[in-house]
Parts: C-alpha cells; sequence; structure tokens
C-alpha cells in the first residue's frame, strides 16, 4: 500500500518523471521518437533500393565493356517480353512457387491439426517448437541435405527401390520438393494458430447437428482457416518466387528467375534488374489476389 | 407407464483424478420440461454432455427413446444442443447456420430455405437470414442458436446454461418465450442452469446436483416446499435452516428444519403469541436488507441461530426498515411451514 501511495501523487520530482510526464502530454512526440528510427529504415533503405532497382531497369548495358549506360529506354522489358527463354523461366518460377504453396498446404493442415486441437495440450507448445525447429538450422545446410538425400544411389533411391522407384534426382522435381520442406513451417504456423483459435464449440456444434467428421472439416474447419492458409502461402510463394540458391543444388540444370538475375549482375546489370522486378510484380498480384481472400487481416 | 426420453443409469465420468459424474440415475419423461440445477462444478453440464455425447462415460448406460446410445457419436443421436455460447458458425449467414442441419441431411435447396425461414420466424427473427452472426446481439444470436437445433425437430433439445450471456430483462423475457415454444413445439427440453429462479420459473420437474450426484428429483413445489436434503434447502431459496439447539428450544423437536423466509411474519415483541399452530421465536434484528418491493432481515434468535425473514413493503419505507436494525422481534410461522430436512451431511 505504502509502495504505491508513494509512486503516485507523493513521488519525488526526478528528472525522470518529468520527462515521462511531458511525453504523456505531447502524443506526437511520442510517436515522432517511437518511429523515427523505423521510417528511416524503410523508407531510405528498403524502398529507396527498390526504387534503385526500378529507375536501372531502365538502362542499358555497354555490351562490349559490360559498363552500365545511363540512357532511358524499354530494350530490357520489350526483351523480357519477347524472348522465349525468359517468358519460360517466368512462367516456370511461378509455376514452382505455386506448386510448393500448394504442397504446403496440404501438408500443413493435418500437421496443424494434430498439433492444435489433437495433441495433449502441454504437448502442443513442444510440437510447435519442433515443427519450427529447422528453422533454426542453416538454410544451406539444409538444403545440402536435401542434395544428399536426393543424390544417385542416396535416401530416397533407397527407400523407394522396394516399390520398384527411384528418388526423383536433381530437377524441378527435386527443387519443388526441397522448397517445399523449406518453407512448410511458414505455413504450418499460421494454419496452427488459426485451427487453435477455432472454438471447441464449433465442432461440437457441427458433430451435434449431424455432420460426420469430413463434413465437419468441409463445412465448419476449412471455411474458418482459410484466410490463415492464404496468409502462409504468401510466404511460400514469395520465398520461392525469390529462392535461387536451392534450384543451383538440387535443380540440375533447371532455371527459375533467381539465376537469370543472379547469372546476369555482373554481365547486365540493367537487365538483371529487370529481370528482378518481375518477382515483385508478381507477388504484388499475388497479394492483391489474397487480400480478397481476407487474409491480410489475419497476419 | 409413461416412455422415458432419457434413462440414465450408473452414470459416472471421471476426468483423471476428478469425478465429475458419481453414479447417477434419472429419468426424463418424454415432452417434459426438465432443469438440472446445480452450482458450478456439481456435474450438470457433463451430464449433459453425456447425453449429447460430446463425452464418453467411465461407466454406466444413457438411453435415448428406449435406445442404447451410450458409445455413440454425437451425430447419431436424435439430440440436438443450444451451446452457452451460441456455437454459431461465423462464416455462414443468419440463414445458412439455421439450414446447416438441413443440408447435412441432404433436404432439397429449395425446402431447407423454406423452413430456415420458418425456425427464424418462430424465434421472432423473420427478414434477419442474410446477416452474419457477429452483426447481432446477444439475444438475437440466442435465438438463432434455438432456431438451429430445433429446426430439424430432434426428440430431444438439449440447453447448456443458455441465457446466462443475456441481461437480466432480456433473460427473464427469454425465459417466457423458452417455456411457450417448448409447449408449442412438443420437444423434451433438457435445461443446465445454476439459477435456482431460472429453474423454478420453467420447469416441470427439476433435478438438483451436488458434487457429481442427484440430491433430489421433484417439481419446482416439492423441491421448494419440501427440500430432500440441507442443501438442496440453502441452494433452491434462501438459507433458513433451524437445527440442534434451536430446533430443539424453539420447535421443540429434534433434527434439521427449514423454513422459507417468506412464510414468517415479524412482529412486536410485545406481540400476542397466542395462535395455536403456529411457531415462535423471539430475537434481535441483526441485518436489514431493503430489496425495493421487499426488506430481508436476518434475525439472530435467543434460542441460537440466525433465520433470515422476508418482509412485503406494503405501507414501509426505506428509512422506516433502516430503524429496523438492532429492535426485539417475534418471528412467527405457521408450524407446517417449518419442513424437516433429512441430515444428510
Amino acid at each position: 500500500m505504502t509502495a504505491t501511495a508513494s509512486g503516485a501523487a507523493g513521488a519525488p520530482d526526478t528528472a525522470a518523471r518529468r520527462l515521462a510526464g511531458a511525453l504523456h502530454r505531447h502524443p506526437r512526440l511520442r510517436l515522432t521518437l517511437l518511429l523515427t528510427a523505423p521510417l528511416l529504415w524503410l523508407a531510405v533503405l528498403y524502398l529507396g533500393s527498390l526504387g534503385v532497382l526500378f529507375v536501372s531497369a531502365f538502362w542499358t548495358t555497354d555490351s562490349f565493356t559490360s559498363q552500365v549506360v545511363k540512357v532511358w529506354s524499354t530494350d530490357n522489358f520489350h526483351a523480357l517480353l519477347t524472348t522465349p527463354v525468359y517468358r519460360q523461366v517466368v512462367l516456370r518460377s511461378i509455376g514452382v512457387a505455386l506448386a510448393v504453396t500448394a504442397l504446403c498446404a496440404v501438408l500443413a493442415f493435418p500437421v496443424a491439426f494434430y498439433t492444435a486441437r489433437v495433441a495433449r495440450p502441454r504437448w502442443r507448445p513442444l510440437l510447435v517448437g519442433a515443427v519450427l525447429m529447422p528453422l533454426w538450422a542453416s538454410y544451406l545446410v539444409k538444403v545440402y541435405a536435401w542434395r544428399l538425400i536426393l543424390s544417385e544411389g542416396g535416401p530416397a533411391d533407397w527407400l523407394l527401390r522396394p516399390f520398384g522407384l527411384a528418388g526423383p534426382g536433381y530437377g524441378l522435381p527435386a527443387t519443388v520438393l526441397t522448397l517445399t520442406y523449406l518453407w512448410l513451417p511458414y505455413m504450418i504456423l499460421p494454419v496452427h494458430t488459426a485451427l487453435a483459435q477455432l472454438p471447441a464449440g464449433l465442432l461440437e456444434a457441427s458433430a451435434d447437428l449431424g455432420a460426420r467428421t469430413w463434413r465437419t472439416v468441409r463445412s465448419v474447419v476449412l471455411p474458418t482457416v482459410l484466410p490463415s492458409v492464404a496468409a502462409g502461402s504468401v510466404f511460400t510463394f514469395s520465398l520461392s518466387l525469390g529462392d535461387y540458391i536451392t534450384v543451383q543444388i538440387v535443380g540440375g540444370r533447371t532455371q527459375l528467375i533467381g539465376n537469370l538475375v543472379y547469372a546476369n549482375i555482373d554481365l547486365d546489370l540493367p537487365l538483371a534488374a529487370a529481370l528482378g522486378t518481375v518477382p515483385v510484380v508478381v507477388i504484388v498480384l499475388y497479394l492483391l489476389a489474397v487480400r480478397r481472400t481476407g487474409a491480410l487481416s489475419s497476419l | 407407464m409413461e416412455s422415458s426420453a432419457v434413462r440414465l443409469r450408473g452414470l459416472r465420468k471421471s476426468f483423471g483424478e476428478t469425478t465429475a459424474v458419481d453414479g447417477v440415475d434419472l429419468d426424463i419423461r418424454d415432452g417434459e420440461f426438465f432443469s438440472m440445477l446445480g452450482p458450478s462444478g456439481s456435474g450438470k453440464t457433463t451430464v449433459l454432455r453425456l447425453i449429447a455425447g460430446f463425452e464418453t462415460p467411465t461407466a454406466g448406460r444413457i438411453e435415448l427413446a428406449g435406445r442404447d446410445v451410450t458409445r455413440l457419436a454425437p451425430f447419431e443421436r436424435d439430440v440436438h444442443t443450444v451451446f452457452q455460447d451460441y456455437a454459431l458458425f461465423p462464416h455462414m449467414t443468419v440463414e445458412q447456420n439455421v439450414a446447416y442441419p438441413l443440408k447435412i441431411r441432404r433436404v432439397p435447396r429449395a425446402e431447407r430455405l423454406a423452413r430456415a425461414r420458418e425456425a427464424l420466424a418462430e424465434v421472432r427473427l423473420d427478414g434477419f437470414g442474410r446477416r452474419r452472426p457477429a452483426q447481432l446481439s446477444g439475444g438475437q444470436r440466442q435465438r438463432v442458436a434455438l432456431a438451429r437445433a430445433l429446426v430439424g425437430r430432434p426428440r430431444l433439445l438439449l440447453l447448456d446454461e443458455p441465457l446466462g450471456a443475456l441481461d437480466l430483462k432480456l433473460r427473464e423475457q427469454m425465459q417466457v418465450e423458452l417455456k411457450a415454444l417448448q409447449r408449442e413445439v412438443g420437444i423434451t427440453f433438457v435445461f443446465v442452469t445454476h439459477d435456482q429462479e431460472e429453474a423454478l420459473t420453467m420447469s416441470d420437474r427439476i433435478a438438483v446436483f451436488r458434487q457429481g450426484r442427484i440430491e433430489q428429483v421433484g417439481t419446482p413445489a416439492e423441491i421448494y416446499e419440501r427440500p430432500a436434503t440441507p442443501f438442496v434447502a440453502s441452494f433452491v431459496g434462501t438459507s433458513n435452516l433451524l437445527r440442534g439447539e434451536a430446533a430443539r428450544r424453539v420447535l421443540g423437536e429434534e433434527g434439521t428444519y427449514s423454513v422459507r423466509p417468506e412464510k414468517i411474519r415479524v412482529l412486536k415483541e410485545s406481540a400476542d403469541a397466542d395462535d395455536p399452530g403456529h411457531v415462535c421465536a423471539v430475537g434481535t434484528v441483526a441485518e436489514v436488507v431493503y430489496l425495493g418491493d421487499t426488506t430481508r432481515l436476518l434475525v439472530d434468535l435467543d434460542a441460537g441461530g440466525r433465520l433470515t425473514a422476508l418482509q412485503q413493503n406494503l405501507e414501509t419505507s426505506a428509512e422506516d426498515v433502516a430503524a429496523y436494525r438492532g429492535t426485539r422481534v417475534r418471528l412467527q410461522w405457521h408450524r407446517r411451514h417449518a419442513v424437516r430436512v433429512p441430515d444428510s451431511d
């Protein structure tokens, strides 16, 4: 009692208290202090570099010296739209990102359902920790592990041999598989959260009104977690679209947008920049599509 | 012999170390409004959940209309539930919510919608079909839940403290409506509540629960006028027990007796006590609680013990009754209103 009393009106008038009082009376000042550093970071570094990327996409390169020529032209975008190889790579990249997203969604749902609703409550945090654990390991280590798994005569081949099958080897399927492994936690987490927040009463009500399990999943569970799947897909889609290392390690000769950007950075920086804007544009379009499901409000 | 809508035999349910339901035998008649009354943790809700099929009993047997359903899933029982938090599907409109049980039964779309509208009209929610549950008030959601549970015309409707989240005015209104609705549709209602007044107003019969067991089953009048145990006497109505020495000196008899506060007349100490058939006790007013229409007087008896008397404020005002504190009074009641309560604890 005495402690609270002296902490309130009867407190000594120190400089720290005067400052706290001043901040309380000037909300604008408070907001400025709070947001200056992050806004500088976002506006100058993040948006700034995006702006430079976009501007440099309109420059050209001297084909002899590989020097950037700062002359405005739309040649790079023209090349991008008319060269079949580029079109193919862009479509392939989008296809990979969509396939990874779909696989993640299909795999994440049962896992999240188990961790959120079936497992004993005191195991749940541990299981979520286990799901997140791969994120603590280095990206490169994990991808090289997959290179080993998928190598000729490696574990994948060995596992599938009794069924008369072989592993996918290196290539597009291996890329999709590895990317799915890498980004799966980003899908499980939002779906887990949504399922954990789903009131048990809704499932009981559905069963009570005569719905068998599958009907309840279709009519009650899936519609309520769909926004979270969409939210998770923002991660899996954009991370897959931007990736270029996995495909180098397990993709065989497969090329995705990231590889083209990487390959052109030294040769033709403006073209690389133009290629680099493609995922940005695709992801903005994807976000606009996702926003219609109401998923962004659950992020 | 009347048929039983619900028959429970030796029903037990344990959650780990704790026993929530500890041997319940109960018969609920077809078409009756049956209340399960008890404090929280008394096992009444668990019994309801066992009947609905959300829990599997540790031991015992559940029959619905003569059919053993002990091990059946909720969707295999002809029972619908109105949940305490309503459990409306947030992604569906009101109409879709109400039509959901019909959709599961593959009722054709046109009929489905017609019946859903009918059910909504039954609970006076015509025109709300297109809204989402989030756009409704608590009382309206309550009605939607009721319509959804009734649209499929189950044999049995379970209600788990459905009025608990409503404010007093709405509660009283819904009590009347619910009772009228039950009479209209003729479905057996099993109603869980911790509110004794609610149970007394609405029910045909009441089971009073305590620590996983049933203390007494009976009509509201039986429960109120002739409580079978001290617990029932104190939980239903105000606790007013005369026991031991006090019972001996006031009533001249051994045992525990219950007297309802409204049966007690408060007289001046000097008042004439010679009324055969009446019992008198003299004491001092310890506390006065003014309740608007009535005043509650807590009287410490000279014979020991404390009794509560309820007095209508016919001519007295708040100032008048405040002056009662500390005064000497004579309490008087008819001998038959002191009901002997078997001393179980």
